[in-house]
C-alpha cells in the first residue's frame, strides 16, 4: 500500500471519527433502558465486523497460498490477522465493560462470549505458530492450515446467538433485535473508520512483512560472505 | 447509577482506542526495528564486499 493511500485512509478515518463522536456524546440520546453505556455499542460490534472480515480475508489468503504456493499470500494473511486479532480484542474488552453495567459481571461462560475468546486465542496462537517455525516456507504452509482451520471457529461466534440460548442481546443484523434508525447509522457510519484504520494498519503490517523477507535474504548473503 | 453507567462508557471508548494505539505503537516499533537491522546488514555487507575485493 503506498504512502500517500496511507496517509489518505487514516485522515478520512480521523475525520469520520471525530464526526462520529460528536454525534454519539451530543446528538443521540441515551438509549431508555441501558442509559449512556449502550453508546459502547458503536465500537464493540464494528470492531467485531472487521475482526471478522480480516479472519476470513486471512483464511481466503491461506487457501489461495496452498493453491499457488506464493509467499504474498501467506504475507497478507498474517497481517490481516494481525489487524483482526487487535480488533478482536477491542470487541472482548469492549463487551466485558458494557456487561459490568448491564450484567452486573465482567464475564460468563456464555456461548457467544466463550466462542469469540476461543477465536482470539486461536489466533493469538497462529501468531505465535509463526514464530516458532524458522523456515518460510514450511511456516507458511503450517500457518495456512491452522489459519483455515481457525477460521472455522468464525461463523460459530456469529451464529452461536440463534444456534444457542445466550445471555447475550440476540443479532440486530438478520436476526430478533432492532435498533432505531439513528443508532444503525450511527453503527454503519463508525464501522468505515474502523475498517479504513484496519486496512491502513494491515498495509503497513503488509509492508513489514515484505521488508521481513529482504532481511532474510540480506542475512542469507551476509553469511555466504 | 447514571453517572457510573457514563464512566463505564467512557472506559470502554478509552479501552478500544488505548488497544488499537497500543498497537501502532508495536507496529512503529516493529518498523523501527526492521528499518535498523536492514541498515547493519547492508553495512556489514558493504564492508565483506569491500574486504574481499
Amino acid at each position: 500500500m503506498r504512502e500517500k493511500t496511507l496517509i489518505a485512509f487514516c485522515t478520512v478515518a480521523a475525520i469520520l471519527l471525530a464526526y462520529n463522536l460528536y454525534v454519539m456524546l451530543l446528538v443521540l440520546p441515551d438509549e431508555v433502558s441501558q442509559g449512556p453505556i449502550f453508546r459502547i455499542i458503536f465500537f464493540h460490534v464494528p470492531s467485531a465486523w472487521t475482526a471478522f472480515l480480516g479472519f476470513l480475508a486471512a483464511a481466503v489468503a491461506s487457501v489461495l497460498y496452498l493453491v499457488r504456493k506464493d509467499l504474498r499470500y501467506d504475507a497478507f494473511a498474517v497481517a490481516v490477522t494481525e489487524v483482526g486479532l487487535a480488533f478482536a480484542a477491542v470487541t472482548l474488552v469492549t463487551g466485558m465493560i458494557w456487561a459490568r453495567i448491564i450484567w452486573g459481571i465482567w464475564w460468563t461462560w456464555d456461548p457467544r462470549l466463550t466462542s469469540m475468546l476461543v477465536c482470539w486465542l486461536l489466533y493469538a496462537g497462529y501468531l505465535m505458530l509463526r514464530h516458532a517455525v524458522e523456515e518460510p516456507t514450511q511456516r507458511a504452509r503450517i500457518a495456512a492450515v491452522f489459519s483455515i482451520f481457525a477460521s472455522v471457529d468464525v461463523p460459530i461466534v456469529f451464529f452461536s446467538i440463534r444456534w444457542w440460548r445466550t445471555q447475550h442481546p440476540q443479532p440486530v443484523v438478520w436476526g430478533g433485535g432492532s435498533m432505531d434508525p439513528a443508532y444503525w447509522n450511527t453503527l454503519f457510519l463508525n464501522w468505515i473508520p474502523l475498517l479504513l484504520l484496519g486496512a491502513a494498519m494491515a498495509g503497513i503490517r503488509l509492508r513489514q512483512e515484505r521488508r521481513q523477507r529482504e532481511l532474510e535474504a540480506l542475512r542469507r548473503m551476509a553469511h555466504a560472505l | 447509577m447514571d453517572e457510573r453507567n457514563f464512566l463505564y462508557m467512557f472506559y470502554g471508548f478509552l479501552a478500544a482506542w488505548l488497544i488499537l494505539a497500543v498497537y501502532v505503537v508495536a507496529l512503529a516499533g516493529r518498523e523501527r526495528r526492521l528499518q535498523r537491522e536492514m541498515e547493519n546488514l547492508r553495512r556489514m555487507i558493504e564492508e565483506k564486499q569491500k574486504e574481499a575485493s
